[in-house]
């Protein structure tokens, strides 16, 4: 009898400890080293005049910017404590929080956002950001008031960390060239949660916590060690064996497949939206064959059964992206012709075009590349597709990146899988595609399938001016209708990023700009 | 005095070597579509064709090649191997932080699977068709014949995530101080990387050291040695392997320069951070200055391999030493 009240006692006092620790486990706490990874070494450090995940990464942690993201869109208060857009919205000014410092000491005045604007929009390869920034105004050293040259909204999701990290002038404003400038990898200055201690090509980079960073309390953690591990099977291994804490961008299907078959691990894949991968097949339709013509290019989407991509390819990791707006952006509009699977619908394109099936039951030839070796899959499986509709393809095996791009930016090519990113606003990493004023021989990731349509670029430069969050999501609902029907790439699906994390880590960083987000809220449970 | 002339006559074709490696490698490089400016865009998410008009002006690039080797031979003979184009920093200064990494992994893998294809050629040599001798060659055959990178993402699953003893990549653990910590802390990481590496090598001479320990078995001073009553360990150990050797030590030196391609699969498999990730990186970025730098420093390497190669083979083996 005195046995059984025991244990009884022993189970209460079991789930009393059990619950407590459950309630605690949310409460951030202090310490601790995160180890995370880098899939490739970064060039350098300063994401002001270098885009990139690499870079975005440590460079979230090194330097802050005006605003932050969490995962509804919605910019939150981070070096400056509020904004406002004037009435015309030919101004947007900044209030920089008080007693904010660089880490060497130096205050974070107006003058240094001026500057890495200015840094910004001479250097950064997104030149849509800033380019119609006029003029930055410094009435006092809390206030920065942008001049706009014109209505200019994508600057709301341009201010935050990963595009415009605020950098000390008394340091890149020394007048050597700030894309080369010795401090960008080594002695870091920044303004953000966590201090440079090392970096070291292919080994690592080593993050300290800022004791004095503006905001009270935080970052959490004592340290980060990024390590760079290029091999995607080995940073899986280092997740299930606990070497590592947690893992961003993580792309290979199956090493995703199995880190989240571990109880320790957990596989998300929010994060992506705002730097937003689309993987599509490109057409050249600046050439004089059959992809001219939008009935072929609307046959060979209704030939490849996009399901098969999702499901049997990427093993129904990635969504599918039905335009060229991210799935995940409030401005996606996914009620356009999604071309299922229809031979018929193909064929009877493909005669109304006036290529019908020759004697050998092929209507004409094609070629397709594909822009990484992750796509082969993709490009064989156009092949097999295609030839039920009596297009003849001819996959050319991929070589290296430069010389893919070298051919695709010189337009000598038929068709191509691809992965392109959306970089926040349309107007960053999405207009650059369709704007037949951006096609330009040599640049890839510009318009190389040669696109051009009047309506397609007035209602880019609209979208890009309208401030009206309404009346600009009606404008890029157009833009996805008309796109999705004149189909000058036939977009399939998200790229299949995932965050993985062991359960230790609190906090992981899941708003719209994954690990290019401060990591001041990121803890260490135990 | 032979031995100088030798030396001299190996360092003039050295540099001879040296210069036909920079020239070929050049004119290789520019041949292959697309330049270090496409990387950069790349891996900047895409650039303006302002921007990309800019870098090519600014590295030399919108020159014609014939110009840019000109240049580019030039500083070298001014011992200036250049700034990388991708990292933006002095060749020679991130190769001297790379090199050591390397020759470990290099010297370690070749020197271990010397001393155990040694071994097992010796051992499969006593009963050249015994189970165990077949045994032998058929493992050996494996490591030489499968893939590095399989062999590597292998032996990663066994001993890193089943039995978790060695770590999955990386050269040393960040939070070890001291200098004997750290040493060891390098010699744990460097287990697996090298083990990969030299097992595609032990085959070679093992099977090489196997064959000629046979050969050497069969002749006549073997045998007086074994009619004086030596014991067999001795006649083994001192009498014939002694003589087997020279083949295999020449194998090796030869080898050198694989070994070094070697090494960069294995690298990039391991996040070993040495010449062949950074040779790996930079070819595919286009970066010449840097591909070329650590060409010519392979070069270097392997010349002076192989003159290791001749001394080790003038300890080993008195007949040689006679002759220049």
């Amino acid at each position: 009898m005195k046995i059984a009240v025991l244990r009884h006692l022993a189970i209460v006092a079991g789930v009393a400890a059990l619950l407590g620790t459950t309630a605690k486990a949310e409460d951030p706490v202090r310490g601790g080293t995160l180890i995370t990874t880098l899939p490739q070494t970064p060039r350098h450090l300063n994401p002001a005049v270098q885009s990139g995940i690499v870079t975005g990464a440590p460079g979230a942690q090194l330097f802050a910017a005006p605003l932050r993201y969490d995962e509804d869109w919605t910019p939150q208060p981070y070096l400056a404590e509020s904004w406002a857009w004037s009435d015309d919205g030919l101004s947007m000014t900044l209030n920089l929080v008080q007693g904010a410092t660089f880490h060497d000491g130096d205050p974070i005045t107006s003058e240094d956002v001026a500057f890495s604007v200015e840094t910004i929009k001479a250097n950064h390869p997104f030149k849509t950001m800033f380019g119609v920034v006029e003029t930055v105004e410094t009435p006092d050293d809390h206030t920065a008031i942008l001049k706009l040259s014109q209505p200019h909204p994508a600057l709301l999701l341009a201010m935050s960390s990963q595009l415009m990290p605020i950098i000390p002038k008394h340091i890149y404003g020394d007048g050597q060239d700030p894309k080369s400038h010795p401090r960008n990898g080594q002695d870091v200055v920044g303004s953000g949660p966590f201090k440079f201690v090392e970096f070291t090509a292919d080994q690592q980079v080593i993050l300290e916590r800022n004791d004095d960073f503006f905001i009270e309390g935080r970052p959490y953690l004592d340290r980060i060690v990024y390590r760079i591990i290029k091999d995607a099977s080995a940073r899986a291994i280092g997740m299930e064996n606990g070497e590592l804490h947690m893992t961003t961008f993580e792309n290979t299907v199956r090493n995703i497949k199995r880190m989240s078959e571990n109880d320790d691990l957990v596989a998300t894949d929010e994060g992506y939206a705002a730097i937003g991968p689309i993987n599509w097949l490109a057409f050249n339709t600046g050439s004089d064959g059959p992809l001219a013509d939008k009935r072929v290019r609307q046959a060979i989407a209704y030939a490849i059964d996009k399901n098969f991509i999702l499901n049997a390819i990427m093993l129904g990791l990635s969504q599918e992206s039905k335009t060229g707006i991210h799935p995940g952006s409030p401005l996606y509009y996914p009620d356009v012709n999604g071309y299922d699977l229809d031979i018929d619908k193909a064929n009877a394109l493909l005669d109304e075009a006036g290529y019908e099936k020759g004697a050998d039951g092929i209507r004409f030839s094609l070629t397709i590349d594909h822009g990484n070796p992750t796509t082969k899959p993709q490009a064989e499986f156009t092949k097999a597709s295609l030839a039920k509709v009596g297009i003849d393809v001819t996959v050319n095996s991929f070589v290296d990146f430069p010389t893919w791009a070298n051919k695709i930016s010189n337009h000598d090519f038929d068709m191509t899988w691809d992965t392109v990113f959306n970089w926040g606003d349309p107007v960053i990493g999405v207009h650059r595609t369709y704007d037949s004023q951006n096609i330009k021989e040599g640049v890839i990731w510009s318009n190389t399938q040669q696109y051009a349509n009047n309506r397609i670029d007035e209602l880019m430069a609209q979208a890009g001016q309208e401030i009206d969050p309404d009346k600009r999501a009606a404008l890029y609902k157009e833009f996805q209708e008309i796109l999705a029907e004149d189909l000058p790439v036939y977009w399939t699906n998200t790229l299949p990023y995932h965050t993985i994390y062991n359960k230790k880590v609190g906090n992981p960083p899941l708003g719209i700009w994954s690990s290019s987000s401060p990591y001041d809220l990121v803890f260490l449970k135990e | 005095m032979g031995f100088l002339v030798v030396l001299a006559q190996r360092t003039l074709y050295g540099l001879l070597l040296l210069l036909a490696v920079l020239v070929l490698n050049f004119t290789m490089i520019n041949l292959a579509p697309g330049d270090v400016v496409d990387t950069i865009a790349a891996d900047m998410g895409g650039a303006s064709a302002e921007l990309v008009a800019q870098i090519r002006a600014e590295y030399g690039l919108d020159q014609p090649v014939i110009v840019q080797l000109g240049n580019y031979v030039w500083r070298v003979f001014q011992f200036d191997l250049g700034q990388s184009y991708f990292y933006n920093r002095p060749v020679t200064e991130m190769i001297f932080e790379r090199l050591p990494a390397t020759l470990l992994l290099v010297f370690s893998a070749q020197i271990f699977a010397l001393v155990v294809g040694i071994l097992l050629g010796v051992f499969a040599a006593q009963r050249p068709n015994g189970i165990l001798s077949h045994i032998v060659t058929l493992f050996a055959l494996f490591g030489y014949a499968a893939p590095v990178f399989w062999t590597g993402i292998l032996l990663l699953i066994a001993f890193s995530l089943k039995i978790p003893l060695f770590p999955v990549a990386g050269m040393r653990d960040v939070t070890v101080e001291g200098f004997l910590p750290q040493a060891l802390s390098v010699a744990h990481h460097l287990v697996l990387p090298m083990l990969t590496l030299g097992s595609i090598f032990i085959a070679l001479y093992s099977r090489l050291c196997r064959a000629s320990m046979l050969e050497v078995l069969g002749s006549d001073y073997v045998r007086t040695a074994k009619a004086k009553g030596l014991s067999p360990r001795d006649v083994t150990m001192k009498h014939a392997l002694k003589n087997a050797l020279p083949p295999v030590v020449t194998l090796a030196g030869l080898q050198f320069s694989a070994v070094i391609s070697g090494a960069v699969l294995v690298e990039t498999v391991f996040s070993w951070p040495g010449l062949g990730q950074l040779a790996l990186t930079s070819i595919l970025a286009r970066d010449t200055p840097t591909i070329l730098g650590i060409l010519f420093f392979s070069a270097l390497v392997v010349i002076v391999g192989n003159l290791l190669t001749d001394l080790v083979l003038r300890l080993i083996d008195p007949r040689v030493r006679g002759k220049a």
